[in-house]
């Protein structure tokens, strides 16, 4: 079935300020169809490489407005309903499937104003009636169900009355499968629907966001994910062998917080979006300094110590010989964050759980000792082991990092700067700067470390759901322009309706911008100078540049610090 | 009973700072039931003397608490467990070596208490009779409007599997204190028989050591 229609994105959003120059892409873009997508990749990016070798970086500020306007005019936008079309052709279903998609699309299409309507959900989704208007109107759906056809979870509804739905979903899925083939995602007037297929589940995500058939794919991973660290994937595969219908809702009752929270996160913190870790702001002494207090406290088979306040990671500490082979993947990280914010708390509490990090190994438990350090429960500490016997021992360490930070007062030092919001993009000194979200991609080969982003607290007009809603929806559809498997971009300049929007991807960095709708190009050329200057003045307290380990060298701290200083050089301003 | 001792010497090494040295005894308590009974409430009334509406818990949350009665004070190890169906393969890592479990069950739901009989089944695989302190517990007494559990069904199934029965209300604050209370003084009896019928063990008369004496004094 081929898409019917690409009108997305609706409204006047996706507009183009000017046309000026033919853009170099849309040169190439006729022999899309015919050439294949890694001939196209490959020769966008020999043209990119070309500019940068050129430019020598693609940001060397003190000539750089011109290189930067060169590179701008090279990646203008093109009508939006041609890109559409293009990303549609991906779509691999089969076309005799027609008739199974009348039941899956969802109402006949609301207009855009009764899904913001319906946006003030009600408090327990579970309750919801599914044959609503207000439940079809929901912006995206995620179902999940067993390959036998029995409902799993639904993000809205109760899944119970969703199973004749879900069947239509198996039928769909199976029908294809009988063809050899796999349903991969359906195109409708307003919605898209995508199938995910991972082992015995068959999650299902229908959406109206701007959100490219990739990225929600990928939410859809997440929540499989999710799954995958309460259960494993050997349990669930197990489970579905032995019998197969199964009704999974019996493990997973009690969890449908946690989906639920983890799929509100993944349309609202970019952390998901860029699959990289949020760090706290902190100046870097007294980061190192809680990264070695983590490095004294150890005991056997403890392989992560990781401390983290309000969801932001202050600093964590991995097992030496563990970070050879592997180290902990932010996917990871943010499943356990996302698990642990949908858990009762409070500070006297230590919690010993079995989990499982399904990048690190989808088939074993960790044994995650989990506890609050100050009376707010905004400082947490996660220590992750794996010995399941070894609670006392763990908590002992625990007791050690807690003295440690009451003598210090670190604990102090922490929470005055919780206190403040996490920082204001008006520190940038750049008016007309909204927004931003700075991923950097230089990081040195012998430190494998998490991927980092940092980002401001959101103000001005992105207060409300919607408008956050609104801000994420256009940077996930930059995300998807920029990270498009048949055209991808190095630079994206985009007049939205209420506000200028920037993408760019260099070897260093990837960055995404959000301007007062009234720049011009030329001023949002000089605030990205600001702010990329702002960001390497500021980088030791935005990132963790250098982590510790459990180290047998005899003085680790010393050691980073004097590589910190040579590996300073963030690359991107090494002209300045 | 060598895991037991290995828990309990652990667990002196990590003495909380709030409970006073002199606190001899640790008690390890188990909390056990079906999910939303109420077992993180109870605790957390317990130890924080507060009520919230509480997400379910993870695996399991570990708390101290010390309780002074007249004869000593005794700290209590409280685990309070997942009730969720996917933590039960990992139940006995928690329950192992108690002393004490409380079976939760919720007095609005029947099948809560069937769960219960299940947990104590499990129990009674894993520990003898005299090793292990059960209470049966009927939480959410404020709801009894809409209670589906009588009393007297509740009482009658624990008198015949020997076990204490109480019911409370981890939100209006009724019998939470008592509960704990309750239990801390069966833990102390409990030790002290055992400490009493080793004692009466030793003083017992050992034929064999007065044979061998005996023997001796043939001999010379």
């Amino acid at each position: 079935m081929e898409a019917e229609d690409l009108g997305l994105p609706p409204k006047g959003g996706m507009d183009l300020p000017e046309d000026g120059v033919d853009p170099p892409e849309q040169k190439i873009s006729p022999g899309c169809t015919e050439t294949g997508e890694d001939e196209l990749i490959v020769a966008l990016d020999k043209q990119v490489e070309l500019s940068a070798a050129q430019n020598n970086g693609p940001l060397s500020v003190a000539d750089g407005k011109v290189d930067v306007q060169e590179e701008l005019s090279e990646a203008r936008e093109e009508s939006s309903e041609k890109d559409l079309s293009d990303s549609a052709s991906t779509d691999n279903t089969l076309e005799d499937s027609c008739e199974f998609s009348r039941p899956l699309v969802m109402g006949g299409g609301p207009s855009e104003e009764e899904e913001v309507a319906a946006q003030p959900r009600p408090a327990t989704h579970r309750d919801e009636d599914v044959t609503a208007e207000s439940w079809r109107a929901h912006r995206k759906h995620v179902f999940v169900l067993s390959e036998a056809g029995k409902p799993i979870y639904s993000r809205y509804g109760n899944e119970e009355a969703l199973s004749s739905t879900m069947g239509v979903m198996m039928a769909l899925v199976s029908f294809i499968q009988s063809g050899d083939n796999s349903i991969r995602s359906i195109y409708s007037d307003d919605r898209k629907l995508v199938f995910v297929q991972q082992g015995p589940l068959v999650l299902v995500s229908v959406s109206s966001t701007l959100q490219s058939e990739q990225q929600l794919r990928q939410e859809l991973l997440y929540v499989y994910d999710q799954i995958i660290s309460m259960l494993t994937q050997a349990s669930i595969t197990r489970i579905f062998e032995r019998k197969k219908n199964y009704d999974l809702r019996r493990l997973l009752t009690g969890s449908e917080k946690i989906l639920d929270r983890l799929l509100n996160l993944v349309e609202s913190d970019p952390c998901f979006l860029l699959g990289a870790v949020r760090c706290l702001p902190l100046q870097p002494p007294l980061r190192d300094s809680l990264g070695s207090l983590l490095q004294k406290a150890i005991t056997p088979n403890l392989v992560f110590s990781i401390l983290v306040a309000r969801s932001q990671l202050v600093t964590t500490v991995q097992e030496k010989t563990v970070i050879d082979d592997c180290r902990l993947e932010p996917t990871d990280l943010h499943l356990l964050l996302n698990l642990i914010g949908a858990t009762s708390a409070f500070q006297t509490g230590e919690i010993w759980t079995p989990i499982c990090l399904p990048r690190f190994n989808p088939d074993c438990y960790f044994y995650a000792y989990i506890s609050y350090l100050d009376a707010d429960c905004t400082v947490c500490l996660i220590l992750l082991s794996t010995d399941k016997e070894s609670f006392y021992s763990v908590s002992d360490c625990k007791k050690r990092i807690e003295e440690g930070m009451r003598t210090q007062n670190y604990l102090q030092a922490l929470s005055s700067g919780l206190k403040s919001p996490s920082y204001s993009v008006g520190m940038v000194g750049a008016p007309d700067l909204r927004h931003f979200i700075y991923k950097p991609l230089d990081i040195p080969d012998n430190y494998r470390q998490l991927p980092q982003f940092t980002s401001p607290e959101l103000e001005g007009p992105y207060c409300s759901e919607s408008e956050r809603h609104r801000l994420f929806d256009l940077y996930h559809y930059l995300h998807s322009r920029i990270h498009s498997t048949l055209r991808p971009l190095r630079l994206i300049y985009h007049v939205a309706e209420k506000e200028t929007l920037l993408a760019w991807v260099t070897s260093k960095f990837e960055l995404y911008t959000c301007f007062s709708p009234l720049v011009t190009k030329a001023g949002a050329i000089n605030i990205l100078t600001k702010l990329l200057r702002w960001i390497k003045k500021e980088e030791d307290r935005l990132f963790i540049r250098y982590p510790p380990k459990y180290s047998t060298t005899p003085n680790p701290g010393k050691g980073s610090k004097g590589v910190r200083t040579d590996g300073a050089e963030n690359g991107f301003f090494g002209g300045l | 009973m060598a895991q037991r001792t290995g828990w309990t010497e652990q667990a002196s090494s990590c003495r909380d700072a709030s409970c006073p040295k002199g606190s001899s005894h640790i008690f390890k308590v188990v909390l056990l039931g079906s999910s939303s009974v109420g077992k993180t409430s109870l605790a957390y009334r317990y130890v924080k003397k507060d009520f919230q509406d509480s997400l379910p818990t993870v695996g399991c949350s570990f708390f101290n608490q010390c309780v002074t009665l007249d004869a000593a004070t005794i700290k209590l190890e409280i685990w309070d467990t997942a009730g969720q169906e996917k933590y039960h393969s990992v139940c006995h890592l928690y329950y192992r070596g108690a002393n004490a479990a409380l079976l939760v069950y919720d007095i609005t739901k029947k099948e809560s208490l069937e769960k219960a009989k299940v947990w104590l089944s499990e129990l009674e695989k894993e520990f003898l009779q005299d090793e292990i302190i059960i209470i049966l517990v009927g939480n959410k007494l404020d709801l009894s409007e809409e209670r589906e559990v009588t009393v007297q069904e509740a009482k009658e199934f624990a008198k015949t599997k020997c076990i204490l029965h109480m019911e409370t209300s981890a939100k209006s604050d009724v019998q939470v204190t008592e509960l704990f209370m309750t239990l801390a003084c069966e833990l102390l009896k409990r030790k002290e028989e055992q400490l009493q019928a080793t004692h009466w063990k030793k003083s017992r008369i050992n034929l064999q050591e007065t044979t061998s004496h005996r023997a001796k004094c043939c001999q010379i």
